[in-house]
């Protein structure tokens, strides 16, 4: 019995949704009385996996093997799958990758499996899990009855508390399975030094209300002197004025940080979809009934134009 | 081209969401249910693709009776014929092997689905079925085009984007742009009317129970800084909220 926890490497080091995982997977580990053990697939350090044990991790299997640089859910599914024979519970964070390396672990060892999850499982009678549903509307306390479980977490689901704890860190065999090598990444086309959205804590994002892609200096200001990432309205992807992957809602991104800062949008019941798990939600919006407001914590009737350049020189200054 | 669209029934996106028989149930009362939005985009570039290519599109529900309307408006969007599997699809896992069992059978050269259904958002049953079939999964695919055997794809990556290919048969997770939305014409209407629906009844285990749902606690008044005071926003965030 043994509780694993499949972590994301970007460049080297652990992504910061697997701190959380792995954080989540310890606490799990405690609960049903057993050690986490940490799964790293690719370029890594041993002193940056021995680190995880800050974050609760018992032991760290490493396939060091740049063959596994590049993302494929099938690979990973394989190694995570056979990694551990006792293994009962299987860990991962909210992404595409682990989304879908999960998905196939479930398949491979016949597991219930829920995603979405937002608090520490309840094991005194079965093993229970409260998991967020209809774009954050809801939420549904599901009971897993397979005795391989896997869950996915929401961010936010565990507050960690580091300690100095090392962890110990054990060669993984890589196995590829030619039959596992079909998808093949022809080109990557990606944004750089930016802060991550679907990781960041602190958020500024703009609708409509910002007139046109000209004008995000003034967004990108304050993103910069708060260290937060930016995001949008779907309208605005929608119109090119930012790239897609910036867009949150229904049917954007569903990001949940510390604190969410919309600036110039309505708060259309599909954008909350989106937004509605951050902890504190400040509105920017020139008409004093923008719905926005229903679901904020701080409000500002103003222009933005006028109000986001005084916020970022409070910051910088 | 063979290709099999998963779809779901699902409360519409500005539907209130509430629940009966001491929050066990659904509340469906008033709701207005729609096909999920990333469904839709599947389905659309199935449309196209059958444009250009010729073949057959399926649409498969996992899904009780009140999910026929959903699946003729799909009729009429464009799909051939359409399966039901006759249940409460409450576990990812066995609406997987529902769709499993579908595909065993046929030899789909795509599965399209939505990224995630909005009832769920689990984002796993593309995942699921590529594994029971032992094929490739791919989410969220933003561009899909068929040459021969193999489909050229643009996938969202967190932060990006990357250029892919594959051999089919895939199973995908679709989101736009991918396709542009269809609206059913009056003679797709008309001719959706006659086209099959086939109910066939689950087989397999449900691996999940939902015991209760929960909604979320109302979140508390708003405080409100006016305009001329706008700075001392940062100092709230600082000392009050502690968010910065
Ligand atoms: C199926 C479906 C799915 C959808 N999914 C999403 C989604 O995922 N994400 C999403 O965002 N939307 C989504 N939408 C669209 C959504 O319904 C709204 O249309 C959209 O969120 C509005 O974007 P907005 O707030 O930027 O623009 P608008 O609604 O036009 O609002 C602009 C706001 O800016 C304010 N404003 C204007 N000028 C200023 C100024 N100078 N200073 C301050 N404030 C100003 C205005 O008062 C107004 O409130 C979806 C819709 C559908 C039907
Ligand atoms: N009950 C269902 N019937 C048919 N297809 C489904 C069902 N549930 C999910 N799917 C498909 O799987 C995709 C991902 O769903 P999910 O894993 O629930 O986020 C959806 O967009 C659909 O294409």
């Amino acid at each position: 019995m043994s509780v694993i926890i499949f972590a994301e490497l970007a460049d080297g080091a652990i992504k910061k949704s697997s701190l959380e995982a792995i954080f989540y997977g310890a606490s799990v580990a405690q609960l049903i009385h057993t050690e986490a053990t940490v799964i790293a697939l690719g370029s890594s350090t041993e002193d940056e996996l021995a680190k995880l044990g800050n974050w609760g991790a018992h032991k760290v299997l490493w396939a060091n093997d740049t063959a596994l640089n590049e993302n494929n859910a099938q690979v990973y599914a394989n190694l995570v799958a056979n990694a551990a024979a006792d293994a009962t519970v299987f860990i991962f964070a909210k992404s595409s990758l682990s989304d879908a390396v999960s998905a196939r672990v479930a398949a491979k060892l016949k597991a219930g499996i829920v995603t979405n999850v937002t608090d520490l499982p309840e094991v005194t009678s079965g093993f229970k899990v409260k998991r967020s549903i209809y774009t954050g509307k809801a939420f549904a306390t599901v009971a897993l009855n397979t005795s391989v479980k896997v869950i996915g977490i929401k961010k936010n689901a565990v507050q960690p508390v580091l300690s100095n704890a090392t962890a110990t860190v054990e060669p993984l065999a890589t196995v590829l399975e030619e039959k596992d090598l079909g998808v093949k990444v022809i080109a990557t086309h990606k944004a750089s030094g930016t802060v991550s959205l679907p990781e960041a804590d602190l958020v500024v994002s703009a609708g409509r209300g910002l007139k046109g892609p000209e004008n995000w200096g003034i967004v990108e200001d304050l993103a910069k002197a708060l260290g937060a990432a930016t995001a949008c309205s779907k309208p605005v992807s929608d119109a090119d004025w930012r790239p897609h992957h910036e867009h949150v809602g229904q049917t954007g991104l569903k990001v949940a940080p510390n604190l969410y800062i919309a600036c110039g949008i309505s708060g259309a019941i599909q954008h909350l979809a989106g937004v509605n798990s951050s902890k504190v939600i400040v509105v920017i919006n020139k008409d004093p009934e923008a719905p926005f407001f229903k679901s904020a914590d701080y409000g500002i009737v103003g222009d933005v134009f006028d109000i986001l350049p005084r916020l970022t020189k409070v910051l910088t200054d | 081209m063979k290709i099999l669209v998963c779809i779901t029934n699902v409360p519409d996106t500005t539907a209130k969401i509430a629940f009966t028989d001491g929050d066990t149930q659904l509340n469906k009362a008033g709701i207005t249910y729609i096909t999920g939005p990333y469904d839709d985009y599947a389905l659309s570039r199935a449309v196209e693709l059958k444009e250009q290519l010729g073949g057959t599109i399926t649409v498969l529900n996992v899904g009780l009776s009140d999910s026929d309307p959903v699946i003729r408006k799909c009729l009429a969007i464009g799909a051939d014929d359409a399966i039901r599997i006759n249940v409460e699809p409450t576990d990812s896992f066995f609406v997987a092997e529902q769709i499993a069992q579908v595909a065993k059978q046929e030899n789909y050269d795509l599965i399209l689905m939505g990224r995630e259904s909005i009832d769920f958002n689990s984002g796993i049953v593309h995942g699921l079925v590529g594994e029971l079939l032992g094929i490739p999964s791919i989410s969220p695919v933003m561009k899909l085009e068929i040459e021969g055997t193999v489909a050229k794809m643009t996938r969202e990556i967190e932060g990006g984007k990357e250029d892919i290919e594959a051999h089919l048969p895939l199973v995908l997770g679709c989101q736009e742009p991918i396709a542009e939305w269809k609206i059913a014409g009056m003679r797709g209407i008309m001719s959706a009317r006659t086209k099959p629906i086939k109910v066939l009844e689950p087989t397999g285990q449900v691996t999940t129970t939902t015991e209760l749902y929960t909604l979320p606690a109302p979140k508390g008044a708003v405080k409100m800084i006016a305009a001329e005071e706008a700075e001392s926003l940062i100092d709230l965030l600082r000392n009050e909220a502690k968010v910065i």
